[in-house]
């Protein structure tokens, strides 16, 4: 053994001064996502409005009895569902970027995020908790403003 | 050979005119605080001059107390980067009579690092971050007894990036190096690039963990404007891009 350092074996990569490292993949992973959900969310608003607004009577067709005769069937609760987690997330994630990018202050980025992610909890709980425990024949409302099923059984 | 120092004939001299250039003038005052004023200086130049033949006319025979970096003026040491007509560009690449010399011609130190004096900047993040992602060959083994040799195609994927002058033009025209300066910088991660697809290296996997970090090339916002000040020509923009795809496909 020498004493002489082995030149070839460079120090273990350290941060310098005032810089803390923020090493790891959750970067990675949010690029990934935001490319993947890109394309995902393509699909599905698109599908959503030619179905909405295109397909039979087109926007005319539109009212309660559409909406909830669409969430009886659990493919479009999927559908929905599907599109509102990923344009959630990936709109925050977006907003949260803008404001990594622009706010010069700790204070300002960390006020301004708490800010977007409360805003992203109360739609996503909210939009889920809709999906699931609509009620598509709520008592005491006149038959013509249902869908047909209702009347039907 | 007679000298002809003046001849009659006027045959190929180059035009000459006036130019003003604006400089933004940073004076540390008594007090250590940097005192910011514009200053405007008349300069007859010739159509060969370049920005930097100006700032020289100027500080030489006009205003001795303006300062600025320069070494070999001749676009290799990466000295003088420095923001001219609201772009990021070596003074000594930059021809007067490509600027519009009809209107002033505004001179800025570079944004985002301290300023430590007129068009002197504090480079000491800049190189911080170039140090941080190792910018020396990593090999294992012993070292063989002759070169380590390489084809020219291998040679060839990283051929841009070893065109590097570390002038900064790239990283400080950064927006969001702007904001907080804690991104690592085009300029980092344009010399990590020359090592990560350098066959002879193989330290790749070192520094692309360096580089993934929250300030690091994940940051990128591809807003082109590293590779439009490069003063090198360099596709820096791209580079980032390709260390990018280098992780991802390590990852999954």
């Amino acid at each position: 053994m020498t004493l002489i350092a082995d030149p070839k074996a460079p120090r273990p990569p350290k941060a310098g001064p005032g810089r803390r490292t923020t090493r790891g993949n959750v970067e990675l992973y949010g690029w990934v996502f935001m490319r993947v959900s890109g394309v995902l969310l393509l699909v599905l608003i698109f599908g959503h409005l030619f179905v909405n607004l295109v397909t039979g009577e087109g926007v005319k067709a539109i009212d309660f009895a559409f909406v909830a005769g669409k969430w009886a069937s659990p493919f479009w609760q999927v559908w929905d569902l599907l599109m509102l987690w990923l344009a959630m997330i990936h709109g925050t994630n977006g907003v949260r970027t803008i404001i990594n990018d622009y706010a010069e202050k700790d204070t300002t980025r960390l006020v301004l995020k708490s800010l977007v992610g409360l805003a992203f909890l109360v739609v996503v709980v909210l939009g889920t908790l809709v999906i699931f425990t609509f009620n598509p024949c709520p008592h005491g409302v006149a038959a013509d403003l249902l869908p047909s099923f209702c009347t039907a059984g | 050979m007679t000298a002809v120092a003046e001849a009659p004939s006027k045959i190929g001299e180059v035009p000459s005119f006036t130019v003003t250039l604006r400089v933004l003038r940073h004076l540390p005052a008594d007090d250590g605080e940097l005192a910011e004023r514009w200053d405007e200086f008349q300069v007859q130049a010739h159509g060969t001059d370049r920005v930097l033949d100006a700032l020289h006319q100027v500080k030489w025979e006009q205003d001795g107390s303006l300062t600025f970096r320069r070494s070999c003026a001749h676009g290799v040491c990466g000295s003088d980067a420095m923001r001219i007509n609201g772009r990021n560009r070596l003074a000594c690449k930059t021809l007067l009579k490509d600027l519009d010399p009809s209107k002033p011609i505004t001179v800025e130190p570079i944004k985002g690092l301290p300023v430590i004096k007129d068009l002197v900047v504090d480079m000491e993040p800049f190189f911080a971050s170039y140090r941080e992602i190792m910018p020396f060959l990593i090999t294992t083994g012993n070292e063989p007894t002759r070169e380590r040799l390489q084809s020219a195609e291998q040679r060839e994927r990283f051929d841009d990036t070893t065109k590097c002058i570390l002038c900064a033009a790239c990283t400080s025209s950064c927006p969001v190096f702007w904001t907080d300066g804690q991104y690592f910088g085009p300029a980092a991660i344009v010399n990590a690039h020359r090592f990560i697809f350098d066959s002879r290296d193989e330290g790749g996997a070192q520094r692309l963990e360096i580089l993934n970090d929250k300030e690091g090339v994940w940051r990128c916002r591809t807003t082109f404007n590293c590779t439009e000040a490069c003063p090198r020509g360099i596709q820096v923009t791209k580079a980032i891009q390709e260390v990018k795809r280098a992780m991802i496909t390590r990852a999954f």
